[in-house]
Formats: C-alpha cells, sequence, structure tokens
C-alpha cells in the first residue's frame, strides 16, 4: 500500500503515445475512432501505439450532454450539401469562420448520427402519413432506420429530435468498449501541458492530479488531444446564489481546453467571439422546439412580435441583416431593444402556439403534443421544469419570460472561439504560397493546413468539439465526429514520430510543486488565522472566481452594461486582470475538491483575459445582440472581415493579437437572395 | 441545496470505496460523510458545494436507493415543487408536482438496445493504413452517412 496524503501525494508517471484529455462527445468519438485505427496500425505496421484517456469526471455523465439532449442539432441528411451546412455556419457567426472546417465537418457528421442509432439512441421518426413516432414507437412501427432511408422528425433544417436522456451513456458505452477500460483512467483533472525540452514548439506531455486519490500524473505523449470543453461562470451569472449552477452551458466547462493550449502556444482565433443564448429566464430550458416545432413566438410583455417590429435594425448590418435567417447575435439585438426600451419582460407565446396546434388536433395527440413539449426540458434541461412547478406554469395556460444569458464561451455550439487548426487538404482551402497580413508571428504556419488534420500550431497537439475555432454549430454529433477526425491525424503523427522520444521541459517533481501550491501554500498558513476563507496570505478559489467574475460583467460587456465595453473599460479591465492573475498564485486548496476549482478557476482567468484582449485588438462591434464596442459601435466589413488570432507567452505572461485574412470557399451570396429555402 | 440526501434513504452505498453519486457527478458535488464529523449523518452523502449545482440529475438517477431529490434553486423558484424520475433501463418515468398540486406523470423511451450490448466493432470492417490520410472514417464506407457533396460548390478547388 502507499503511503501518500494530502500533503504528501505521490507522483506518478507514464509513457504513451498518444493522450485523449477530456470525456464528452469529442473524446468518446476519438476513443472510437482511434482504437480501431490502432488496431489496424499494430497489424499493418507491427506498431502497438500506448493510448490513454484521462477524463476529470465519469464518462457516463461527463462533457456538455451529461444531461442528455432532446435533438440532435447537427444532421445533414440526403437531401442537403455539406456546403449548405458551412454556409449556414458562416451566416449565424458574422461571415468569419473557417469553411474548410465546416465543411468536413459537414460532409462526414452523418456517420457518427447513423452510429448513434445502431447503438440505441431512440430517434423519432415521421411515417408515410406525416405522424411522428417517439424513438421507440418507431422501431414497433417497423420504421427504417436513418441509415436505410428513415425520415427524422425534423424540429429545423439541421435539427432531428431524438429521445435524449441516455445519449451519453449510450456514446460513452461505446467508447469505453471501443478503448478499453484499462485505457482509461476517470476523475483524472490535467492542469498543464508540457512543451518538449528540445523544440519548444512541441507538445511532450502532460501533468495533471488526481482528485480521489493524492497523486500527481505526469504523462509523456507524441500526440496529445485536447477537447476538455468550453468555458463558463467566467462572467457573473445572473443568479448569484444557488442558481449560480444553473448556466446554460455546463458549469463544470471552465475554459481548461482554451488556458492549456494557450499556455502551450498554441495559436488561438477567434477568442472575441462567445455565446450569449436567449432562452427561458433562469432555468435556460430550450427554446429550439418551442420556436421550430411548436411555432411559438416571441413578443415584448406588450405582445408585439419584436422580430416584425424591429426588422429595420437589421439593415444597420449589411449584408449580414439581409440572410434569410439572421445570425443568433442579431435576434438578440432586435429582443434588447425591446428590453432595453423598457417593453419588458420579454415572452415565449406558449399558450397561442399550443392553442393553435390543438385546433387541427384529437385530444389524444394534444396529451402527446404535451408531452413533447416537457420531453424537451426533461431531457436536457430539469431546472427549468423544477421552475415552472415551482411557479405553477403550465405552458398551455401561462406564458414563460425569456432572457439572454451571461456569456459563454465555446466553439461547438453557437460560438467560434477556440484554437487554430489544421484543416482538410482537399477542399481549396488557401495554402502556404498564398498571402498573409503582415503581423502574423514568424513561426506560425501559412495557409490553412499543415499537414495533420485538427493539429495546432504546437506540433503534436490536437483537438476537437469546443476547442477548435473558428467553425461553430457541430453541437453533439458534429463534436463527436471532429474527434474521430483529430484521432486518426493522431494515429498518423504517431507513426510518422514513431522514433521520437518527447522529453519534459520541465522535471516531474517541479511540475508536481506547482500544481500541488494552492495545497502547500493552504497547510502553511491555515493557522495563521481563526476563520479558514479570511487570511491574507492565500485566496480561496470561490473568491478568486466571484472577483473575475465582476471585472467580466461590469467591464467586459456583461448583462450588468447590457452587454457594452468601450476601449476605456477594456483598459481598467485590462489592468484588473493582470492583478488577478498574480494572485492567483496565491490560490488554496483545502482539500482535493478545491484543488480542482483551484486550477479550473486558473484557466477561467486565462480564458476571460484572451477574451478581453481579442475584444480589445477587433475594433469593430462584430457580433451586435452578443457584445458592442460602443466605441466601434458598428461592423466594419472593409477593415475587419479577417480573423483575429493570438497567441501567449507563458513565460512574459504577454499575448500577442494579429489579423488572419479571411477566405470564402464556398459561395456566401446565395445566403442574402430572397426566399432561400427555410 | 439543489441536490438533497435524505436520511432515511441513504446507506452510503453500504461502505463501498465509492458511492454511486459520488462515482456519477460531472462537477465532482457529492461526498460521503464517513464519520458523520461534517453533517452529523455518518455514512451518509452531501452536496458539498450547491452552488454548483447544474440540477442534471446525474446523481439523482443512479442513485440506487432512490435517496437523492432536487430542492431546486431557492434563489429563483418558490417552494413546494418537485421533479423526480424513476430511470429504467430502457424508458424514464416522471412525475412532477407543482406546488398548486397539480400531477403529471411521463413516461419517455431511452434506449432501444439493452445496457452493455454495444459491440464496438463487431460488424465494422478494419481500416487499411493506405486510407489514414484521406477525409472520412473507418465506418465511412457501411454506415451510409458520408455526404460527398456538389463539386461546383467548391469554388476555390482546383
Amino acid at each position: 500500500m502507499s503511503a501518500e496524503t494530502f500533503g504528501n501525494p505521490r507522483i506518478i508517471q507514464e509513457e504513451l503515445d498518444i493522450l485523449l484529455i477530456g470525456g464528452g462527445m469529442a473524446c468518446c468519438g476519438a476513443a472510437f475512432e482511434i482504437a480501431r485505427w490502432a488496431e489496424a496500425a499494430k497489424a499493418e505496421t507491427g506498431v502497438d501505439l500506448k493510448i490513454k484517456l484521462v477524463d476529470k469526471a465519469a464518462m457516463d455523465r461527463s462533457g456538455a450532454v451529461a444531461q442528455g439532449l432532446s435533438a440532435i442539432n447537427t444532421y445533414i441528411g440526403p437531401d442537403m450539401d455539406p456546403a449548405d451546412y458551412a454556409r449556414m455556419v458562416s451566416n449565424d457567426l458574422m461571415g468569419i469562420t473557417r469553411d474548410d472546417l465546416a465543411y468536413d465537418l459537414g460532409r462526414n457528421v452523418d456517420d457518427s448520427v447513423h452510429l448513434f442509432e445502431e447503438w440505441g439512441l431512440p430517434i423519432w421518426k415521421t411515417d408515410a402519413d406525416g405522424v411522428r413516432h417517439d424513438g421507440a414507437e418507431a422501431i414497433k412501427e417497423g420504421l427504417p432506420l436513418l441509415k436505410d432511408g428513415g425520415k427524422p422528425v425534423r424540429s429545423g433544417k439541421w435539427q432531428i429530435m431524438i429521445n435524449g436522456e441516455s445519449y451519453k451513456t449510450i456514446v460513452a458505452e461505446a467508447a469505453k468498449k471501443a478503448l478499453g477500460m484499462d485505457r482509461i483512467e476517470e476523475r483524472i483533472f490535467i492542469v498543464k501541458l508540457v512543451n518538449d525540452k528540445n523544440d519548444p514548439s512541441r507538445i511532450a506531455g502532460a501533468v495533471g492530479f488526481s482528485v480521489r486519490t493524492n497523486t500527481i500524473h505526469v504523462y509523456k505523449a507524441k500526440a496529445i488531444l485536447l477537447a476538455a470543453g468550453g468555458c463558463v461562470n467566467l462572467f457573473r451569472p445572473r443568479s448569484v446564489g444557488e442558481g449560480s449552477g444553473r448556466a446554460w452551458y455546463p458549469v463544470w466547462n471552465a475554459g481548461s481546453t482554451y488556458a492549456m493550449a494557450a499556455e502551450a502556444g498554441a495559436e488561438m482565433t477567434m477568442m472575441e467571439n462567445r455565446f450569449v443564448p436567449a432562452r427561458f429566464k433562469d432555468g435556460y430550458g430550450p427554446v429550439g422546439a418551442w420556436f421550430l416545432l411548436f411555432k411559438a413566438k416571441a413578443t415584448n410583455a406588450y405582445g408585439e412580435d419584436y422580430m416584425v417590429k424591429n426588422k429595420a435594425l437589421l439593415d444597420d448590418y449589411p449584408p449580414y441583416g439581409q440572410a434569410a435567417v439572421p445570425a443568433s447575435c442579431l435576434r438578440n439585438h432586435l429582443m434588447l431593444k425591446e428590453m432595453k426600451e423598457g417593453r419588458g419582460p420579454i415572452y415565449m407565446d406558449t399558450v397561442s402556439a399550443l392553442a393553435k396546434l390543438r385546433e387541427s388536433l384529437s385530444p389524444k395527440e394534444v396529451k402527446h403534443l404535451e408531452s413533447e413539449a416537457w420531453e424537451d426540458f426533461l431531457d436536457m434541461c430539469i431546472g427549468q421544469c423544477g421552475i415552472w412547478v415551482g411557479e405553477n406554469i403550465e405552458p398551455e395556460k401561462k406564458n414563460s419570460e425569456l432572457m439572454p444569458t451571461e456569456p459563454y464561451l465555446l466553439g461547438s455550439h453557437s460560438g467560434c472561439c477556440g484554437i487554430w487548426v489544421s484543416g482538410p487538404e482537399d477542399l481549396g482551402a488557401p495554402t502556404a504560397e498564398e498571402g498573409e497580413y503582415d503581423g502574423v508571428p514568424a513561426h506560425l504556419p501559412r495557409g490553412w493546413n499543415w499537414g495533420y488534420r485538427s493539429m495546432t500550431t504546437v506540433k503534436g497537439l490536437f483537438t476537437a468539439g469546443d476547442g477548435v475555432g473558428a467553425s461553430g454549430h457541430k453541437f453533439s454529433s458534429g463534436s463527436h465526429t471532429e474527434g474521430r477526425l483529430a484521432s486518426k491525424a493522431m494515429v498518423k503523427f504517431a507513426l510518422d514520430n514513431k522514433d521520437w522520444k518527447p522529453e519534459l521541459d520541465t522535471a516531474p517533481e517541479q511540475l508536481a510543486e506547482e500544481i500541488y501550491k494552492p495545497v502547500r501554500t493552504f497547510l502553511e498558513h491555515k493557522d495563521y488565522t481563526t476563520a479558514i476563507d479570511i487570511n491574507p496570505h492565500y485566496i480561496s478559489p470561490k473568491m478568486l472566481q466571484m472577483r473575475l467574475q465582476k471585472i467580466m460583467d461590469e467591464y467586459v460587456a456583461g448583462v450588468a452594461t447590457y452587454y457594452n465595453t468601450n476601449d476605456k473599460m477594456l483598459a481598467v479591465a485590462e489592468e484588473k486582470l493582470e492583478m488577478l492573475k498574480e494572485d492567483a498564485g496565491k490560490m488554496r486548496a483545502k482539500d482535493l475538491h478545491e484543488l480542482l476549482r483551484a486550477w479550473e478557476n486558473y484557466h477561467r482567468i486565462i480564458t476571460a483575459e484572451a477574451h478581453m484582449k481579442h475584444i480589445q485588438f477587433r475594433e469593430e462591434s462584430r457580433y451586435p445582440g452578443f457584445y458592442y464596442r460602443t466605441d466601434k459601435n458598428f461592423v466594419d466589413e472593409e477593415n475587419w472581415h479577417c480573423f483575429v488570432n493570438s497567441v501567449y507567452d507563458k513565460t512574459t505572461h504577454k499575448w500577442t493579437c494579429f489579423k488572419r485574412k479571411h477566405v470564402d470557399l464556398v459561395d456566401k451570396s446565395k445566403l442574402f437572395k430572397a426566399a432561400a429555402p427555410h | 441545496m439543489p441536490t438533497f440526501v435524505r436520511t432515511d434513504k441513504c446507506d452510503g452505498c453500504k461502505g463501498q470505496d465509492k458511492t454511486a453519486c459520488m462515482y456519477i457527478c460531472p462537477h465532482d458535488l457529492m461526498a460521503l460523510d464517513r464519520d458523520g464529523s461534517v453533517t452529523g449523518h455518518a455514512m451518509k452523502a452531501w452536496n458539498q458545494e450547491p452552488e454548483q449545482c447544474w440540477e442534471c440529475y446525474s446523481c439523482v438517477k443512479i442513485c440506487p436507493q432512490n435517496a437523492i431529490e432536487v430542492r431546486h434553486y431557492a434563489d429563483i423558484v418558490p417552494l413546494g415543487g418537485s421533479v423526480q424520475p424513476l430511470r429504467g433501463s430502457d424508458s424514464i418515468m416522471w412525475t412532477i408536482k407543482f406546488r398548486n398540486g397539480t400531477l403529471k406523470r411521463f413516461k419517455f423511451p431511452t434506449r432501444t438496445t439493452s445496457e452493455g450490448s454495444i459491440d464496438a466493432f463487431g460488424n465494422k470492417p478494419m481500416p487499411k493504413m493506405a486510407d489514414i490520410a484521406r477525409t472520412g472514417t473507418f465506418t465511412s464506407s457501411m454506415m451510409g452517412g458520408f455526404r460527398a457533396g456538389k463539386p461546383e460548390e467548391l469554388i476555390r478547388r482546383k
């Protein structure tokens, strides 16, 4: 038996070829795909790749799909083209996305959805009479699988309805079976990546700790997939008591993907982007099915449809305002006008929508409809049901409030911040020979492909899902697919580098001391005062987080200022964040749970700083409705139709922001012609 | 607090090294109070950081004793309602009680295959290393999900 204690942890070192960090949809996709390619590699080349997946939680319920989902938001189907999908992604993200990444995902994503159905995920179907059946009933009725031509129930152009309570447990089961539990370790939280001693532009390993046993884990690996989700709770949430956990995106997404990649030297992209979903107030329950399946309208407090009433505001943002479906941020922009001018609350008119549907339905169908409406929440946002029962809201009798949330950073939903990655070679993307803006640091690659799909600008470091920037609208299925695409490239990378041995740039003992510092600080100073939380020698992770949230909310366009900021406010934020980052060196951890929180909040700070620096660099307001720079309150197509990218220097703690040229690989003018079919 | 553990039902998963709720919570919230020094209830689980609870119900659904329920966020929600599931192997039953006493029950399918039955690679092809740099997955040839797209849509492709 080992004798490790909280104050005296044991260091465990492992040498791998490939390390997968995360356990959500992206890493489950990666686990499934990589195991098969590793088998093929062994059979054909004799190389037996050593692979491991580590997750800070339990794979059955980790990541953004932990609770379940009521829809798969990305399913292309046989009738649409990946180019249509790439256009939609671009349109919703105000024109600045990588078509190569979106297109590649679009052509591959249905493969994963077909697998989910084979594994047991119930997918709603429409029969020949146009009647819809839930996923279990569809099988009893003998309706075909999607793969065999079955017709899904579309709740939007790209979305299909599912009975998704067990979505994640199903996908995790396949991943665990594929990779094998001997290659998976749960409850390991990775804190930082380690570069190679001889080549700092290369990844050599990662270090983290177990949240359960007093052990620190140091991994060496040739290739690493970093797919640990987006960033939540970097802004002060609208509810600050118990309800602060009721974030729209999962509260355990701590920006670890962005912060660790940035510290390892990876080029970041579009970190100014954010997502501010307009959702049912306080519970943040999904609105998609209400808008698209039940045909409900959102109105101001006086019953006016603000999308119609404020339509002229869209003309301020050509050409994006002229799209058949306005971008998510612009829809918020029209809603915010009503709120700011005092015509709130905003409501989802569930009463009229359900009454209208009832006119043409039998009592049995009405009962079915009610059940569908509740399932939409129960599958993915049970907390919203909690609010409805507490407030006696039955949607057929009482309308529900809508509210734009605090901002979130993510790359897989309606957001595109993340890491700059190498794309596919066969889609006509810019090459290294084509011109680029001055100011791109010399050590970074030119063109959109540098050898391995989904590899960041750090050799051997790959990402997927929320990690891949400048794309978006991947959702659950697309994140799974991206993990699969990345994992193939990682196998190739590991084989191409089979004789290369990673060497960590820092000794394992020193890495261990760095990540254990909050514990040391606590043990050293805890008896200085009589109150465990009030001590001049340290700061609790919780207070560190609240300080971050206050800065971001008040100066970097949070809800306190109706998403407004300006150059002066950003300058104040910059100074405050620098001091906060310094104070992070005095984080305390009184137990392993708090050590987890300490480093999660450190990751949030680095992510928040990137967000602030990018907004500061981009001298326009690219996402009206998500944030406004009141000193540059316009979309400037001439100067800012480009990517904003950055690199972080972990020794000087400084960011360098620069422009990258944007190029269309599919024709976007099609978006702005009238009457595109939706 | 968002999730709470009933003292009359929780058995601390009979003193195994980890409880089901600790195992599953995505945010590391559930803890076992072995000696009762924290909660006054030895060998029972508790939510150690309720303001970080997403109300995802992972612990509620997995608890073998049905000992975990949710009292919704007190800074938002009026008291008196409850939303409680019973998760089986292929479906989930929900009992929903409104503050005013209205009761609703729903049952939804969760899975069309039996738990543990997935055969990850059983009927799947073995990929060829020659294809590793091509787009697609090792199941592209058989799952019917690869959408090749119209070549003319790619305006820069030579």
